[in-house]
């Protein structure tokens, strides 16, 4: 069970908004997460404190393929996305690289900015502790459930290869 | 079978494919770029192999921020060229080198009925080809620089049909504008978007990229043109390697048919901040604009810098205006020169670069201040895409940029004096 704080957005929260181009002039992920979701929330990437939550509506992620948007999420210690939909290519990469996201438009309709969330990641239950209301994310395909147990795409090609 | 069905069918050995398949794709041609390759790299040296699955298929293109625009884009541009010279992969030297989506099939190095990833959304730009191209994440990349295959879904597929002819100044840009603004920036989540009707086998080529680059900006995973004449004499003067023309079945199943007469459409205007904001330019108002931006993957081929030198020609940019026109390649540049048309640009007063995405991802060559607006041939449009948070970006056709950079506000060609 992860507990914390829910930073809430709205829909369509693109990858220039998760992490400008102007700072992809450097790939490491703790220098990327000092300017995580920086043009639409400048006080983010200061209060976010490990463990806490990111919830927003459909299409999260949209735009560039910039795989440094999901690794400064991950480095901000955020423990989890919560939104309606996913944009295709930011779902992928945040597999790959093993930072959880949770489908759940109910979830995200029923959870408010500041409010405290406990989350079962592996059986994709949604607690939200300041309302009491409970609610269960779309659960991941088999195949990329594979992906995930191996612990990312890296991983999972690594022992695909070793194994022949 | 749709196009996309076909093909991805034809990449995993099997007979037929359908939407929600899980399969496992070989891929003909695997990108990343000045950005994306760094990661790729990193991750890619982590498999355990050392040699990517076949350098001929393996081609990384330094354009986002070259030339290099700092010390730490130096840094990450080294790393790529490095990578490629000890695989001997494909790899585009400044002064060779030119926007990826402009380049690849300059170069011949993909082609109708082939598979192409890349770490680079707008990758889709291939599917005027009649190739399935999609964009992923830099790990991905790496894992299929190591392995040559990729796991995908196979997606659902919309149907774009395209009916009239179209009038003076309205192009692929618009045609394309036109339907993200109908169904919304997540209208083809996941799916393929299969282009076809009258008004597209008019379209030339360069119209058709346009139309497949931004099929991202719908949410698409790809954005596919069956191949035609003009897309096979295209494909032979450029490879001499054999390619599949897939022609439409009467048995492709759409989820969805969408048909516009695009007769009467205006040249469209995206409003900020979303590509799917948009308006015929007639109805944009009163909106000025400081600077014009001429060029990108999606409006930088030779097509796009002739319609734009056509409304420069014998006028001037306005005075409060900078207009910075970037052609694609260094073949498309070259091309600019013999026909004219440079000199056009640099008399009309705009500035005439070398290639780069630059400005277009607010990069560097044509940063926004804080209130600043421009109106830009580019793809995006999001909040700080083209510079501060505070900026505004429009995005057009290179008619109506052109005519917009002349007049000082957005409007219509059709309106300039």
């Amino acid at each position: 069970m992860k507990t914390g704080h829910v930073y809430k957005y709205g829909a369509n929260v693109d990858t220039d908004a998760i992490i400008p181009a102007r700072y992809l002039n450097v790939s490491d992920p703790g220098e990327l997460a000092r300017h995580c979701m920086e043009d639409i929330d400048i006080a983010f990437a200061r209060a976010v404190n490990p463990g806490d939550f990111i919830v927003a509506g459909s299409n999260f992620g949209c735009g560039s393929s910039r795989e440094h948007a999901p690794l400064c999420i991950k480095a901000s210690g955020v423990t989890c996305v919560i939104a309606k939909t996913f944009a295709r290519i930011f779902f992928r990469n945040a597999i790959n690289i093993g930072l959880p996201l949770m489908e759940c438009p109910q979830a995200v309709d029923g959870i408010n900015n500041g409010n405290q969330l406990e989350v079962d990641l592996e059986h994709g239950i949604i607690k939200n502790l300041t309302t009491g209301e409970t609610f269960q994310a779309k659960p991941y395909p088999d195949f990329m459930r594979n992906i995930i147990q191996s612990g990312g795409l890296i991983e999972y090609t690594r022992q695909k290869l070793a194994a022949g | 079978m749709t196009l996309a069905e076909m093909i991805l069918a034809a990449h995993c050995g099997k007979e037929r494919v359908s939407p929600g398949d899980f399969v496992e794709v070989n891929v003909d041609m695997v990108l990343s770029n000045d950005i994306t390759g760094p990661i790729a790299i990193r991750e890619f040296n982590k498999i355990g192999v050392s040699r990517v699955f076949d350098p001929k298929k393996v081609v990384m293109v330094p354009d986002h921020f070259t030339p290099n625009k700092d010390i730490a884009s130096a840094e990450q541009a080294k790393m790529v060229r490095e990578f490629c010279l000890q695989q001997g992969c494909h790899y585009y030297e400044v002064g060779r080198v030119g926007i990826e989506h402009v380049l690849l099939h300059e170069e011949g190095l993909v082609a109708p009925g082939e598979v192409i990833i890349g770490a680079d959304s707008h990758t889709c730009t291939y599917g005027a080809l009649g190739a399935f191209a999609t964009g992923m994440g830099s790990t991905d990349i790496a894992s299929a620089m190591a392995t040559g295959h990729i796991w995908m879904k196979v997606p659902d597929t919309i149907r774009f049909n395209y009916v009239g002819e179209p009038r003076r100044w309205v192009g692929g840009k618009d045609f394309i504008l036109h339907a993200i603004g109908d169904i919304g920036v997540d209208g083809a989540l996941y799916a393929a978007m299969e282009f076809g009707g009258g008004a597209i086998d008019h379209l030339s080529l360069e119209g058709r990229f346009t139309m497949a680059n931004i099929a991202i900006e719908a949410g698409a995973k790809a954005g596919l043109f069956y191949a035609d004449e003009k897309t096979v004499n295209y494909e032979k003067e450029r490879t001499q390697r054999p390619f599949t023309a897939n022609k439409q079945k009467t048995d492709a199943e759409y989820t969805r048919v969408v048909t516009y007469d695009v007769s009467n459409l205006e040249p469209q205007v995206a409003f900020p901040h979303l590509p799917s904001n948009t308006r015929p330019v007639s109805q944009a108002g009163n909106i000025k604009i400081d600077q014009a931006v001429i060029g990108s993957c999606t409006n930088g081929r030779i097509e796009d810098l002739r319609i734009a030198a056509t409304i420069f020609k014998g006028r001037n940019v306005a005075s409060t205006v900078r207009c910075i026109v970037i052609p694609g390649s260094q073949s498309v540049y070259m091309q600019a020169l013999k026909e004219g048309l440079v000199e056009i640009f640099i008399e009309a007063g705009c500035a005439f670069s070398t290639p780069t995405c630059g400005p277009c991802l607010g990069g560097h060559m044509g940063i926004l201040a804080a209130g600043e607006r421009a109106i830009a041939t580019t793809n995006r449009n999001f909040v700080g895409r083209m510079g501060s948070p505070k900026s505004e970006v429009y995005l057009s056709n290179p008619a109506v940029a052109a005519a917009s950079a002349i007049s000082g506000n957005i409007i219509s060609p059709e309106d300039l004096q």
